[in-house]
């Protein structure tokens, strides 16, 4: 039995097509894919992403508990509602999950993702134990992303909350005033684009998607959701990364706080060792102009070059109307590959793993 | 439900075949097929020319979602490829059986689609399926 967001028949009704993602029965799209890729490129569009799973951290030793849970550094956040994103290790410097960690007034809030839920609380609970914490999960928030160009002002109309015009990129705040109890606005997203993402109670998510909608922010499906993640060059956990890479491959160096150095975290000791060896993959991005469509976990070679590399997550790009990927490839690889699709060996050049930012080219 | 049409012959792996008035073969997908797919990106037509043989690949057509093999139904010479379809794949969502055919074949032995289902047994295979 799949399970269900708090807004399963709102998007039946709404013609959703309805499949499989990760054990939830989730809308990949409402006819067009690409027609959703464009209203949140142009304009704003919405992503039911209550499948996505909210847990809280409090207690005296939350701080000490997630300084040793995660790679990154939770001293970063310096002011109430400020996000950190992080991988959570295991001992072999495996990436158990990608997150985002928020200081709380109370505490800290992490939101993981779906498919490794289970995996992460039985984690994070025996990890737990050492620590004076409580590990609270709110399977009762929903969570709608709202994302685009025009996404900050089309939410502006509905919640006149002068603390959401000040709110800074990767910053969240908690909605106060009557109907707003455990509202928790954050200016994240997975696409590339300005936008929000709304934590808020399951039985308020019906009417503030029915809101968003009245007032012309488009229905997403998943489908569009990955598009919009691959363009700007965000990884996706089970693609990207897993139990069996480190950050250091995925391009998620820059998430590892290596200062101070007396901080211990989980997974340290071995990515001390991979860096002290030296690295032997890299992710990278591909773009290919011509007909055809890189696919995930297609080989990928470089002339004269040693080892092969293996397509991570390909997609056709809607916004550059060609076919984009992203790799996982030995760190010889330079400027040119080629991808081996159907039998066809394919020419491909390498790029900085971003391809669109705030609708524009960026290679 | 997605549209089937009663006078086209199907295959299993979703074509649909039209014998036309001159004795040639339109080739296409279903509509349930395209649906099914999603957003067409990028199609593959055999070479104007070229032979197909029933049965076998003979080109391939793109999706956000996924690559798939597009099967000949009939032998034969091809004669015409859709040539719009290199300007605006996305024909093949809007109108499967019309503007956004694939190719046409001088077939060698037409009775070749009697092996094809027709669209009382399409319509089943399809539910069956699902």
């Amino acid at each position: 039995m799949l399970k269900q967001t708090p807004l399963f028949d709102l998007h039946r009704d709404m013609g959703g097509k309805l499949v499989d993602f990760g054990g939830w029965n989730m809308p990949v799209n409402y006819g067009s894919q690409i027609e959703e890729h464009h209203a949140v490129r142009n304009g704003a569009g919405m992503f039911d992403v209550s499948h996505m799973t909210v847990v809280d951290i409090q207690g005296t030793g939350a701080r000490d508990f997630l300084r040793y849970l995660l790679a990154n550094d939770v001293d970063r956040l310096k002011l109430p509602g400020k996000a950190l994103y992080t991988g959570m290790l295991n001992e072999s410097g495996g990436v158990i999950d990608d997150l985002i960690v928020y200081l709380m007034v109370n505490g800290y809030r992490l939101v993981v993702n779906c498919a490794t839920r289970e995996k992460d609380l039985a984690w994070i609970n025996s990890q737990a134990e050492a620590y004076d914490v409580t590990v609270i999960e709110r399977p009762e928030l929903a969570m709608i992303a709202v994302q685009g160009p025009l996404a900050r002002g089309k939410v502006h109309d509905l919640i006149g909350a002068a603390v959401l015009e000040e709110l800074k990129i990767f910053q969240g705040v908690p909605l106060s005033g009557e109907g707003y109890a455990d509202w928790f606005v954050a200016r994240t997203g997975y696409t590339g684009e300005d936008g929000y993402e709304i934590i808020l109670p399951a039985e308020a998510a019906v009417q503030l998607w029915q809101d968003l909608a009245r007032i012309g922010v488009t229905p997403c499906g998943l489908g569009a959701r990955d598009t919009l993640r691959l363009e700007a060059g965000m990884n996706l956990y089970g693609h990207e990364m897993d139990d069996d890479t480190s950050p250091l491959v995925a391009n998620m160096a820059w998430t590892v706080a290596w200062e101070p150095a007396e901080r211990n975290f989980i997974g340290r000791e071995a990515l001390t060792a991979e860096k002290s060896a030296g690295i032997s993959h890299k992710l990278v991005g591909l773009v290919y102009t011509g007909k055809g469509v890189l696919r995930a976990e297609q080989e990928v070679t470089a002339p004269g070059v040693d080892g092969v590399g293996v397509i991570t997550s390909g997609t056709f790009s809607p916004t550059l109307g060609y076919s984009i990927a992203l790799a996982r490839v030995p760190v010889g690889f330079t400027d040119q590959a080629v991808v081996n699709v159907r039998n066809r060996q394919l020419e491909v050049k390498i790029i900085s793993p971003c391809f669109v930012r705030s609708g524009n080219k960026v290679f | 439900m997605s549209e089937i049409r009663s006078e086209l012959k199907y295959l299993s792996s979703h074509e649909w075949a039209r014998v036309e008035e001159d004795g040639t073969v339109t080739i296409g997908i279903t509509d349930h097929a395209q649906e099914a797919l999603g957003d067409v990106v990028f199609v593959e037509t055999p070479e104007v020319g070229s032979q197909v043989s029933a049965g076998e690949e003979a080109g391939v057509v793109e999706s956000v979602k996924a690559a798939s093999d597009i099967y000949s139904p009939v032998t034969g010479e091809v004669i015409a490829v859709n040539e719009l379809l290199e300007e605006a794949p996305e024909t093949v969502n809007e109108s499967p059986y019309d503007e956004g055919w694939f190719f046409k074949v001088k077939p060698s032995d037409v009775s070749e689609l009697d092996g094809a289902m027709d669209s009382e047994a399409y319509v089943k295979s399809v539910e069956d399926d699902s």
